[in-house]
């Protein structure tokens, strides 16, 4: 359960070090007799963090494999030319059915109301902290 | 301790011990999160009653090929295994290539393989109970009925011969060596369809036996489910108050999915179309007036196509009376009186949901499945998160309407 009488804190939860460029951490945090398990994302430089429970049927959507979008390139006469990544996006997939989170937004790219419970994420000093 | 305790306790973090979950992690650990549900809507005080789920009869193809009863079918399996390098949990089957693509390129992991430690188990039966049993905790079921995977294909599998003795010996293995070892565990064992006569030599031989609760038809088929031959078939299950339950599949080759490029499509559609195909012949050539206690379960094919079929069988036969004399109501009516299990629900919008629960009289004809552990399974929490069913509704659904079609006790 997530729910916590206790104001927001920031909770140091790990080392700079240990969320690598496109790198990802799940810890999960317990406060006052509940806990909330949280990912932890790193893409160009940025983290950011959300709850371990997926907007579709409540899977640990954090846990899933990391993968650059799939996109389909057309040509000038509007052909498909096939798959390729966007280097320029990284998605967590929840791993129970495969929703697929941008994680930059939190959000499904093709349903964007489908979206991660995000937490604010501060980094200094070496250290990673998450406010839950 | 409340928010402005300045004793406030630090709080502990706990680094996760599997970051990424795989098909190696244990499927505890990858149903965790139904917890949850569990919590949230006190599902523990629920009889919960799984009416599709799978295993993987694969992992144990060479302990099932010795129940095969034809000295020369058995000569051929181990030929099979022994001489061709990818056959040792294939021989004889119709395994679908197409079927790899289900996992999404590794981004559903429980699809492609349940690969965690069993460790103790003395065989492939016992670490499929085993692996079962952990699933129905974890997704706090009561009652599991468990089919096959690749063998749901053996409706088209090209030799019918063969595609008979596979399943006579599929359930001999699974009557003997799962359904002993776990009571919570039931199943509807596969009909040879091809053959009438085996059908109903079936049907005898495992009707009685515990945890034995109805008959299967694999729908990816060709046959017409009217024809003469099978009357035999439905007249034996109905004195013996045994359901027939019909469970799609996909088939990619197919005239219609031939032209599909992407596994999305042709399993949107054809998981569909063949129990669409059955019921339509089902009810047109007036099954149900003449076997009128027959208990008819259509299973895996989701929701939606039944209110689609409802209003479009209903509009034809009003115009075309004569081409299915046998009714004396209209097609919807038998439908409603049927039975459906729930997965793969589509939830996408609220409103047309609701009116294929009502559609269908949901409260009494749809019984909750998971299909665990393929990529589209539904945990009970689906069901319990209905904003338009009531809890009489809820607890129907998740068990009590299997439990009166199965007499479940
Ligand atoms: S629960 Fe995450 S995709 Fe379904």
């Amino acid at each position: 359960m997530t729910t916590t009488t206790e104001a927001p804190r920031a909770v140091d939860v790990a080392g700079s070090d240990e969320i690598d460029e496109r790198g990802r951490l799940v810890v999960e945090i317990g406060v006052g007799g509940t806990t909330v398990t949280v990912g932890i994302f790193r893409f160009r430089g940025e983290l950011r963090a959300y709850e371990n429970v997926c907007a579709h049927q409540g899977g640990p959507a954090c846990q899933g494999r990391v993968v650059q979008r799939v996109r389909e390139k057309l040509d000038e006469s509007r052909r498909s030319q096939g798959l390729v990544f966007d280097a320029d996006s990284m998605h967590v997939v929840c791993p129970w059915h495969g929703f697929e989170y941008e994680v930059a937004t939190g959000r499904h790219p093709g349903r964007p109301d489908y979206a991660l419970r995000s937490f604010p994420v501060q980094e200094s000093g070496g250290r990673i902290r998450v406010t839950v | 301790m409340t928010a402005t305790d300045p004793a406030r306790t630090t709080p502990a973090v706990r680094r996760l011990p599997t970051q990424e979950i795989t098909t190696r992690t244990d499927s505890r650990e990858i149903l965790a999160n139904a917890r949850r549900d569990t919590e949230r809507y006190g599902l523990d005080d629920y009889f919960i009653v799984d009416v599709d789920s799978h295993h993987v009869e694969l992992d144990s193809w060479p302990e099932i090929l010795t129940y095969l009863d034809s000295p020369v079918m058995r000569d051929t399996a181990e030929q099979m295994m022994r001489n061709w390098p990818n056959a040792a949990r294939l021989a004889l089957h119709n395994h679908s290539p197409g079927l790899t693509m289900q996992d999404v390129s590794g981004r559903i992991p429980h699809q492609a393989a349940l690969a965690e430690d069993t460790p103790d188990t003395t065989s492939g039966a016992h670490r499929d109970v085993t692996l079962v049993q952990r699933a129905m905790n974890a997704m706090s079921i009561d009652v599991q009925v468990v089919f096959p995977q690749p063998m749901l294909e053996t409706g088209l599998h090209p030799q019918p011969e063969v595609a008979t003795a596979l399943l006579q010996a599929y359930n001999r293995w699974f009557a003997a060596e799962v359904l002993t070892r776990e009571p919570r565990i039931k199943t509807m064992l596969g009909l040879p369809f091809e053959n009438p006569d085996a059908c109903l030599e079936t049907i005898r031989e495992f009707a009685d036996h515990p945890g034995v609760i109805g008959f299967l038809v694999t729908s990816q088929r060709h046959a017409g489910v009217h024809r003469n031959a099978y009357m035999p078939v439905y007249a034996e299950l109905e004195r013996r108050g045994l359901p027939i339950g019909f469970h799609a599949g996909p088939n990619q080759s197919d005239t219609m999915t031939s032209t599909m490029n992407k596994f999305l499509s042709a399993h949107a559609m054809s998981f569909v179309t063949c129990n669409m195909t059955h019921m339509t012949n089902w009810v047109i050539n007036g099954i149900p007036e003449r076997f009128p206690g027959l208990k008819t379960i259509w299973i895996e094919s989701g929701l939606a196509w039944v209110p689609f079929m409802m209003q479009r069988l209903d509009h034809e036969y009003y115009m075309r009376q004569s081409d299915a004399p046998l009714l004396t109501k209209p097609p919807s009516h038998y439908m409603r009186e049927m039975y459906y299990t729930s997965q793969p629900m589509e939830w996408t919008d609220d409103a047309l949901l609701a009116s294929t629960l009502r559609a269908i009289d949901a409260p009494n004809t749809l019984m909750y499945s998971s299909d665990w552990p393929h990529w589209d399974f539904d945990v009970p929490g689906r069901i319990a998160a209905l904003p338009f069913l009531d809890d009489h509704a809820k607890r129907n659904i998740l068990g009590e309407t299997a439990r009166k079609v199965f007499n479940l006790g």
